[in-house]
């Protein structure tokens, strides 16, 4: 691995304080704010259009009016109260809250081995867990499924919840990820922290991981967001309704409440509103960490 | 990549036992991930390839081995041509489009600099939506009754469209979506590629006298090889997988209107816990997987190749 990953302050953005030929608003900058605004517009209607339909009343639903005649919060009361919405709110955040610190803690763990120990079988450890990428999710559920199955794990509270989690206790895109970010660190630092007598461990925890914080706020985001929005497996393991996650719990929802588009809509953007806040507190960390680890082989 | 070169003196002398050391507190290390690979992923994917020989049923005593039976009543099956087809069409309709969309708004983002930060913030909305509402909003948006969508092609003086209730356009209105919610992922990836780019390549091919499309044929393009094999690689593969969108949209009938929109993934779902027959799911597993192998090997082998500079 030669090439530096970009650091944000050599992005052009930043680069074009130096004189370049053109930086008025000419055709060409002019036409990508055109580009871009009506790529927006497509991009957000949905949203807009799932919110305002969650304020409308039943009687004005099925009006076309893009803004709500009397806006009401009637599909929020309904879900909040009348629903099991808030229990099944409460288990995603459970398990996609210890799947993310699982995955954080041993993918960067893996990711530093992999990157700065010499060890024989270090290359072949490395290609065996990228190649369990493309094993399809489908394949792994049905053996899964017997596994849980046999051990009769999802009757009782904990063994429910750890029959949801287990499969994304680990990720190998993760430790991709981290092996790639942990490979810029100099090794230099490492050597000087071990002739001072620090553990292997504490070299990891308290030397290296703390160095490598953008790449660890975009994996957590990534593996939070992959574990509040999965659907199969929990779709598949979950026998009874209060071990029910957000996506789960909404899909069936249709059935319990007959088709309340408002409910719906309700529950939808009360969904998206805790990713958006993450989303929107960790913006600059997630995109730089993208950015910085280049997603590069 | 460097191994660990001998750049200090004290460490040929200590070399060996450093080396055992080292190679002890990777294993260390190594243990329980290398142990949740094993149980979680290895052991599962043998256990799919031998339930895959047997008629494997939930709900019966027996579980007789039955060799290939399972695999040759696949080329029987219309029902699974069907949803390799779709599968397929969902791929290639799919992965080109967020490409191609994906790179036009990334090299936009790239030319301007006022509100740069909340169109990006903006375009990444949709990705962190949850599958399921996105799913449920766009089957209200695409309503042939009482959709907004047909409103505007009616004012267009366009007639209405039946979207995801005809078999002829469920899959496209399908794939639409996933495309939208996959788009700012995709021009995140090709802002970190075109960062990576180092400027004074244009400079120079200025300075030559290239204009702006000589230097994006020549100069970008080429350059953002490693960006676009990742994403035709992993793209190909999550487009393979497609389960979560296709329920929602047609949670009722499962596969849309006479099986337009459904997907090998899901038609695995309905085998194995619809109708509980393992066995035969997992050959469809086991399909799945040499298609993704090949289709990915292939791919890395003609991809990685044509710009080697």
């Amino acid at each position: 691995m030669t090439t530096h990953p970009a650091r944000p302050e050599e992005r052009p953005a930043a680069v074009s304080g130096q004189p370049r030929p053109r930086r008025r608003l000419n055709t060409p900058v002019l036409l990508a704010y055109v580009v871009l605004t009506v790529g927006i517009v497509v991009t957000l209607f949905p949203f807009a259009w799932m919110l305002l339909t969650s304020l409308k009343s039943f009687q004005e639903l099925f009006n076309l009016a893009f803004l709500p005649a009397v806006p009401t919060l009637d599909n929020y009361r309904q879900v909040l109260l009348e629903t099991r919405f808030l229990q099944w709110f409460a288990n995603s955040l459970l398990v996609a809250g210890v799947t993310t610190a699982s995955v954080l803690f041993f993918d960067s763990l893996v990711g530093y081995t992999l990157a700065k120990f010499d060890f024989p079988g270090k290359n072949l450890i490395f290609i065996l867990i990228l190649s369990t990428l493309m094993i399809p999710t489908e394949m792994l559920v049905i053996p899964w499924f017997v596994g849980v199955s046999d051990l009769q794990l999802t009757r009782s509270t904990p063994g429910a919840y750890f029959a949801i989690m287990f499969p994304g206790l680990i990720s190998a895109f993760g430790v991709f990820l981290m092996r790639q970010f942990f490979e810029t660190l100099p090794d230099d630092l490492l050597e000087a922290a071990r002739i001072d007598g620090m553990s292997e461990f504490g070299i990891f925890w308290r030397i290296a991981l703390p160095l490598v914080r953008p790449a660890l706020a975009s994996l957590a985001i990534f593996t939070f967001l992959g574990n509040w929005n999965a659907f199969l497996w929990p779709l598949i393991v979950i026998q009874k309704p209060e071990f029910r996650t957000l996506p789960v719990g909404t899909a069936l929802f249709n059935g319990e409440a007959g088709t309340q588009w408002g409910l719906i809509m309700a529950a939808s953007s009360l969904a998206v509103i805790p990713v958006l806040i993450v989303f929107a507190i960790f913006q600059k960390q997630i995109i730089d960490g993208i950015v910085l680890t280049g997603m590069k082989g | 990549m460097t191994r660990t070169a001998p750049t200090s003196p004290p460490r040929p002398r200590r070399g060996g036992s450093m080396r055992r050391h080292q190679a002890r507190t990777a294993y260390t290390f190594l243990l329980v991930p290398l142990i949740f690979f094993l149980i979680v992923r290895f052991l599962p994917t043998l256990s799919a390839l031998r339930l895959s020989v047997f008629d494997w049923n939930i709900l019966k005593e027996q579980q007789p081995f039955v060799g290939l039976e399972n695999y040759e009543r696949l080329f029987a099956d219309e029902k699974f041509g069907q949803s390799l087809r779709n599968t397929a069409l969902y791929a290639v309709i799919g992965v080109p489009a967020q490409i191609a969309l994906g790179l036009v708004v990334a090299l936009m983002l790239n030319r301007i600099q006022a509100l740069r930060g909340l169109f990006r913030a903006l375009y990444f909305a949709p990705y962190v939506t949850p599958i399921v509402a996105a799913a449920w909003v766009w089957q209200w948006l695409f309503s042939p009754q009482f959709g907004p969508i047909n409103t505007f092609l009616i004012w267009l003086n366009i007639p209405p469209q039946n979207f995801l209730t005809s078999p002829s356009q469920a899959l496209a209105t399908t794939a639409a979506l996933v495309v939208w919610q996959n788009l700012g992922f995709q021009i995140v990836l090709f802002l970190a590629g075109l960062a990576a780019i180092p400027r004074s390549y244009y400079e120079a091919a200025e300075i030559d006298g290239a204009n702006g499309t000589q230097a994006f044929w020549k100069i970008t393009l080429p350059l953002l090889n490693p960006t676009i094999v990742f994403s035709v690689v992993t793209g190909t593969i999550s487009y393979l997988q497609l389960f979560t969108q296709v329920v929602n949209l047609n949670f009722t009938d499962q596969g849309g209107p006479l099986g337009s929109t459904m997907t090998v993934a899901l038609y695995i779902y309905q085998i194995a816990f619809g109708r509980y027959q393992m066995g035969y799911a997992s050959a469809i597993t086991v399909v799945l997987f040499v298609i993704i192998l090949a289709i990915t090997l292939i791919q890395l082998r003609f991809l990685t190749r044509r710009y080697d500079l």
